[in-house]
């Protein structure tokens, strides 16, 4: 923020205007709250109620005995945590390859990249399932889930844009001189520089994987779920005891909500400089 | 080759490193290793991103269904496709994506464009503010769906207890098509609202203050500010989330799925009212097992997704033209 004390202050309006977003974009995980730990009765009522009960261990422990939130809660955490460290290795490395290293054929790989972001995901899901299912059998295996997701071309193209500006090329260059190999200096020198922009991928990979849907839907069954697996077959099942249904929500939102109350204003750094770049 | 010259040297240990072989490995570490740092990508997306891409295509021309035995392999050319042209439930598929998606992603970006426009005063609790937008962006479409569907309840539903203070009588959000689909984008734009705004603030703040000063000299309001100065200069960021918000919007899957309390949710409500293309594609292929004719499918979604964002794009070029002049 340099001379930027050109912002005009904000009179009351825009803040009435902000306060009622900030409350529309609440309300429904505070009524999550309030469901989950109400009974039937309770949010049935005409008024309902609009504050917590006294039923969420109740709830709770009914809606554990229909789905396996504690082994949907591991294997959700498994996969992302898998997944990211992935994602950001490969991107990192490949990025660093592609800003900085010379090579025959470079720019080709860097417009394949850039061209795969513009497929939609949806167009190789049937041969992917069929692969999984029928030709390796992985159906409620995870690594049903990690393989797939261990790479992205988003990665890559981010952590490219980054270094490509990031890491002075001198550097490199003065790291080659002391003799050090490319693998040295991708450690030693690229990785500490990566840093802020690896973070950022993380996150977004993490919460990303996290709530990722459409496709652990089609590879894992209420057996060995993920959280939005097991929400997915609460839901489709006892859709009408709903303070049971939102207990398991609840279950799901809170630990990206933890996630973000700590990290939240990294990734929300990152966002608005990953816009920019764009 | 390379490897053995490389060898040979650093068997000869006590002898001084020497110019020569450290330059010949550095050469070697030059030319190999990059291809060795892509490769990691390269190799899992090959397997796993861009094999199935390619293979859908294949696939689409093949009569493979899991009910009949045999047919795996057998070509059938474009049937397919001819079916799909006559295919109801496809067309069907195709109005209520497009319905859903003008009406979630419309509002939507204009609502964020004005939220950004608000968020980028001098706020006190700025961060506040942002992160609080955010959130909805972060928790999961499974639990948000959820959550919605009980609010959106038709007899003990918040929302209709509030509309019945205004004497709304009692809607059935699943059952009509207009209210569906209208609940759909409500979920739908309560996601992403935040999130484009802050996309759209980013851009707002390196917009030059200059620009605002000499219109405020000229005379200009703050209206004719927003219209003439931040909607030009927010141009490519608006083009890059109107063609993100597109891809998405013709990809919803989640909150039309799950908003579906019935049993058969992947039918899109009892008249298919709300049944998305990712929705039908995921019932023919894994509710009916038509590998062959959901492959076809994909691809026509695909083609559908390409001529959109081209529409989409040409609209927004229009509105260059028509605020420029």
């Amino acid at each position: 923020m340099k001379s930027r004390t050109h912002q005009l202050s904000a009179g009351r309006g825009t803040y009435v205007l902000l306060g009622a977003v900030v409350l529309v974009s609440l309300f429904p995980l505070y009524w999550s709250v309030v469901a989950a730990s109400n009974d039937q009765a309770g949010i049935s009522k005409s008024p309902p109620d609009l504050v917590p009960g006294t039923h969420l261990l109740d709830n709770l422990r009914r809606m554990l005995d229909l789905v396996d939130m504690r082994k949907a809660l591991v294997n959700s955490f498994v996969v992302s945590a898998t997944v990211t460290v992935s994602v950001v290795l490969t991107a990192t490395l490949a990025g660093f390859a592609l800003a900085k290293l010379r090579f025959r054929g470079r720019h080709a790989l860097l417009a394949v990249i850039v061209a795969t972001m513009m497929v939609p995901t949806q167009l190789g899901i049937i041969p992917l399932y069929l692969m999984m299912a029928k030709w390796f059998g992985w159906v409620d295996q995870l690594q049903a889930l990690i393989l797939p997701g261990a790479v992205t071309a988003f990665g890559v193209f981010f952590m490219r844009q980054y270094l490509v500006t990031a890491l002075p090329t001198e550097l490199i260059e003065a790291a080659r001189v002391d003799g050090c190999s490319t693998l040295r200096t991708y450690w030693n020198v690229v990785l500490p520089v990566a840093r802020p922009a690896a973070a950022v991928l993380g996150m977004l990979t993490f919460m990303n994987t996290w709530n990722d849907f459409y496709w652990p839907l089609l590879v894992l069954t209420p057996q060995n779920p993920t959280v939005q697996v097991a929400l997915s077959s609460l839901a489709g099942g006892y859709v009408t005891d709903y303070p049971l249904v939102l207990a398991g929500a609840l279950v799901g939102i809170v630990p990206i909500l933890i996630v973000f109350a700590v990290l939240g204003r990294q990734i929300l750094d990152g966002i608005m400089q990953g816009a920019l770049k764009a | 080759m390379a490897v053995l010259a490389d060898a040979r040297p650093a068997q000869r240990q006590p002898a001084p490193p020497g110019r020569a072989r450290v330059s010949r490995w550095h050469r070697l570490d030059l030319t190999v290793s990059p291809y060795l740092y892509v490769a990691p990508f390269f190799v899992i997306f090959g397997v796993f991103g861009l094999f199935p891409l390619l293979y859908t295509g294949y696939l689409s021309l093949s009569g493979w269904r899991e009910d009949q035995d045999g047919s795996r392999g057998t070509f059938v050319g474009l049937a397919n496709y001819t079916r799909l042209l006559h295919d109801q439930f496809f067309w069907n598929a195709l109005k209520n994506t497009i319905g859903i998606g003008i009406i979630s992603t419309l509002p939507q970006l204009m609502l964020a464009l004005g939220l950004a426009h608000l968020l980028n005063y001098r706020l006190r609790g700025r961060t506040f503010f942002r992160m609080s937008v955010l959130v909805p962006n972060v928790t999961s479409v499974a639990a948000v769906t959820i959550i919605f569907v009980q609010l959106f309840g038709r007899d003990y539903g918040l929302i209709n207890y509030v509309l019945h203070l205004f004497g709304v009588s009692r809607i059935d959000w699943q059952a009509g098509t207009w209210s569906s689909w209208l609940a759909i984008s409500l979920i739908v734009t309560w996601r992403w609202t935040g999130y484009n705004a802050l996309i759209y603030l980013a851009s707002m703040q390196a917009v030059p203050f200059e620009l605002y000063e000499s219109a405020a000299l000229d005379g200009a309001g703050r209206w004719r500010q927003f219209r003439s100065i931040t909607i030009p200069m927010l141009r490519p960021t608006i083009l890059f989330t109107v063609i993100v918000s597109t891809i998405g919007a013709l990809q919803l899957f989640g909150e039309p799925l799950l908003f579906n309390v019935s049993q058969t949710p992947a039918a899109g409500g009892s008249q298919h009212q709300f049944q998305v293309m990712a929705v039908y594609t995921y019932q023919t292929f894994l509710g009916n097992g038509k590998y062959g004719y959901g492959s076809a499918i994909s691809w026509a979604m695909f083609l559908v997704i390409v001529v959109i964002v081209g529409i989409n794009l040409t609209l927004v070029r229009r509105l260059r033209g028509v605020e420029g002049a």
